[in-house]
C-alpha cells in the first residue's frame, strides 16, 4: 500500500508551555484512503493535523520535532516538511495538502472567485481553463446543480452545508495530494452532514484524506483507518473495524464505548 | 419594594439625562436651522468671501479636509494593517497602538500649534499644506484605530483559510481581510472625514484664511470654519449672518456624512 504521510517520533510544543503538546506521534497515512483521529477533547488531534500543512506557521514560536514525511504521488520519494523554511516551500506544501476547517471559511466574493482564487495562486491565469477547473471543482464537491446559475453572486449568501462544499471545492479545484478536515461537520445539520460524508468517500479516489471528527459514527462509517488519540499520545492505530470492534488498548475501548471522553 | 423603587429613580434620572442631552442637541439644530435658513440664499453659493459669499470657503474646506483624507488614510489605514496583522502582540505594537489612542484624544489646538511650529514658522507664513497637515495628523489616529478594531473582527479562520490555500500573508491580507473588513474600514474613514471637516482649531493658525477663491496651498488658505470664527466676532449683522449661515450648512454636512455613515455600515440582512 502506497504512503502518503507518515509522521516519525513528531513532537510538537506551542509557545510558552512547557511539555510538548504531541509526544512522539508515529503514523502512516495511506493513498487514497481515509484516515480518521478520534480522542477526547484537547488531546492534540487538530494540533497534528495542523502540523501537517504547517498552518501553525502562520503564528510565531511553535517548535517541531522529528519528522513528517510527505511521499509523491508514486508512494516512493518523501521529503520530510519540518525542513521547509522559506515562505515558497511553504506555499507549494499547501498547495498539495489542503485543509478544510470547522466553520465554513468563504471568502468574501463570488462563488466563481473562490474557486479561482487558489487556482489564480497557483498560477493559472487563462480564462477557459479557469472557468473549467471551477465547473469541475464544483461538480466533484456535488455544488455545481445548486450554484451554476449564480457564480457571480456572493458566497456569503449560501447556506452552511453550501459554503462548506464550497470550501472543498476550492481545495479539490488545486488538485491536491491530501486533504485534511478538521470537523467538517460538527457546524452542519445532518442533511449537510450527509452529503459531506458522501463527498468524502467520493474524493478518496483521487487523494487521501485525513480528518479529526468527534463523531464516532462518522468516523466508522467513512474511515479506512483510525488513529485513537489520548493527551498528546497516538494511544492505538488500527484498520477502523479493529480500533471499534475489536481494540486492543483499554484506553481505546473506553473511549469508543462512551464511558470517557 | 425597595429595589423596585430604587430601579424607578435610576430609570427616571437617567431618561431625564437622556432627555436633556437630546433637548440642547434640538435646541443647538433649531436655532441654527432658523437663523441659518434666514442668512442662507443662492447668492452665498454662488460667490466668495470677499462679496459676502461662502463659495470660496466651502469648497476650501473640502479641498483641505480632501487632501488631508488622501494623506491621512492610506498612512492610518497601513499602520492599523501594521498593528493587527504584523505587529500583533510585539512590545513595538503596543506602543504604537498606545501612543496613537493618546494622539486620538489630544485636543486639536495643539496639534494646530505643532504645525504653527513645524510647517508655517519655518515656512515664512500661513499657508494651506500646514493645514492639510495638521488635519491629516488629526486623522491618522483616527483611521488607525478603526482600521485597527475592524480588522479584528475578521475571523481568524478566514486568514487561516487564505494560508492554507496556498496565499502569502500579504496575498491574505489585501484580498481577503481587507475585503471582508471593507464596509467597516470605509465607514472608519467617513467618520474620520466628518472629524476633520468641522475643525476650526488646526486650521487656525496653520492655513489661516483668504478671501478669494484659491487653489494655491501654498499661501494662505480658505476655509469655512476659520471664516465662521472670524465673521462671528466681527461686529457687523451681516457678516453675523454669514456666520449663522456657514454653521447651518457646516452641521448639515457633518449630519449628513454622519447619517451615510450609518446607513452604509446598518448590518445587511444575509440572503
Ligand atoms: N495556541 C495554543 N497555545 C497553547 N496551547 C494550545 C494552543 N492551541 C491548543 N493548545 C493546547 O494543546 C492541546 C491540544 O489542543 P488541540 O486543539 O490539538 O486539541 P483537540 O484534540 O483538537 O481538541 P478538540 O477536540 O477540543 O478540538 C490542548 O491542551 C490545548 O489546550
Ligand atoms: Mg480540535
Amino acid at each position: 500500500m502506497k504512503l502518503a504521510i507518515q509522521t516519525k517520533d513528531f513532537s510538537f510544543t506551542y509557545p510558552k508551555t512547557k511539555e510538548a503538546t504531541l509526544k512522539g506521534i508515529n503514523i502512516p497515512i495511506y493513498a487514497n484512503k481515509v484516515t480518521a483521529l478520534i480522542g477526547p477533547s484537547g488531546c492534540g488531534k487538530s494540533t497534528l493535523l495542523r502540523s501537517c500543512n504547517r498552518i501553525h506557521d502562520v503564528y510565531p514560536g511553535n517548535s517541531y520535532d522529528g519528522e513528517i514525511l510527505l511521499y509523491d504521488n508514486n508512494g516512493e520519494k518523501a521529503e520530510n516538511i519540518l525542513q521547509y523554511k522559506k515562505e515558497n516551500d511553504l506555499i507549494n506544501l499547501r498547495q498539495r495538502i489542503g485543509m478544510i476547517f470547522q466553520k465554513p471559511t468563504p471568502f468574501p466574493m463570488s462563488i466563481k472567485d473562490n474557486i479561482t482564487y487558489g487556482l489564480k495562486l497557483s498560477g493559472i491565469k487563462n480564462k477557459t481553463e479557469l472557468l473549467d477547473r471551477t465547473e469541475i471543482a464544483l461538480k466533484g464537491a456535488a455544488l455545481w446543480e445548486e450554484v451554476k446559475d449564480r457564480l457571480n453572486n456572493s458566497a456569503m449568501g449560501l447556506s452552511g452545508g453550501q459554503q462548506q462544499r464550497l470550501c472543498i471545492a476550492r481545495a479539490v479545484a488545486l488538485k491536491p495530494q491530501v486533504l485534511l478536515f478538521d470537523e467538517p461537520t460538527s457546524a452542519l445539520d445532518p442533511i449537510s452532514t450527509a452529503s459531506i460524508e458522501a463527498l468524502i468517500s467520493e474524493l478518496k479516489n483521487e487523494l487521501t484524506v485525513l480528518i479529526v471528527t468527534h463523531n464516532m459514527q462518522q468516523a466508522s462509517r467513512i474511515s479506512d483507518y483510525t488513529g485513537f488519540m489520548y493527551l498528546g499520545d497516538l494511544v492505538e492505530y488500527d484498520v477502523t473495524e479493529t480500533i471499534f470492534l475489536n481494540p486492543k488498548e483499554k484506553k481505546t475501548e473506553d473511549y469508543i464505548t462512551g464511558r470517557f471522553g | 419594594m425597595n429595589r423596585l423603587l430604587l430601579n424607578k429613580i435610576v430609570i427616571t434620572l437617567s431618561t431625564l439625562a437622556a432627555l436633556m442631552g437630546i433637548s440642547f442637541l434640538l435646541w443647538i439644530l433649531v436655532t441654527l436651522s432658523i437663523r441659518g435658513y434666514h442668512s442662507i440664499d443662492w447668492h452665498i453659493f454662488t460667490t466668495d468671501l470677499v462679496n459676502n459669499g461662502l463659495r470660496n470657503v466651502i469648497i476650501g474646506q473640502f479641498i483641505l479636509a480632501g487632501i488631508a483624507t488622501v494623506i491621512g488614510v492610506p498612512v492610518g489605514m497601513m499602520a492599523g494593517i501594521y498593528l493587527r496583522e504584523y505587529g500583533i502582540n510585539s512590545k513595538f505594537a503596543m506602543i504604537v497602538r498606545n501612543l496613537s489612542d493618546v494622539m486620538m484624544s489630544a485636543p486639536s489646538i495643539v496639534i494646530g500649534i505643532f504645525v504653527y511650529g513645524i510647517f508655517v514658522v519655518p515656512f515664512g507664513g500661513f499657508n494651506g499644506w500646514a493645514g492639510v497637515i495638521a488635519l491629516a495628523i488629526l486623522m491618522i489616529p483616527i483611521v488607525v484605530s478603526t482600521t485597527d478594531s475592524m480588522l479584528s473582527l475578521v475571523p481568524q479562520e478566514l486568514r487561516e483559510a487564505g494560508i492554507a490555500l496556498g496565499a502569502s500573508k500579504a496575498q491574505v491580507i489585501y484580498k481577503i481581510v481587507l475585503s471582508a473588513a471593507k464596509i467597516g474600514l470605509i465607514t472608519g474613514v467617513l467618520l474620520a472625514f466628518a472629524r476633520v471637516i468641522g475643525e476650526t482649531a488646526p486650521l487656525l493658525f496653520t492655513s489661516a484664511n483668504n478671501n478669494f477663491f484659491s487653489f494655491g496651498l501654498s499661501n494662505q488658505y480658505p476655509s469655512l470654519t476659520v471664516s465662521i470664527y472670524h465673521l462671528a466676532l466681527f461686529p457687523s449683522q451681516t457678516s453675523q449672518n454669514l456666520a449663522w449661515a456657514g454653521s447651518a450648512i457646516l452641521t448639515l454636512l457633518v449630519l449628513f456624512i454622519n447619517l451615510i455613515t450609518r446607513f452604509i455600515f446598518k448590518p445587511r440582512k444575509q440572503k
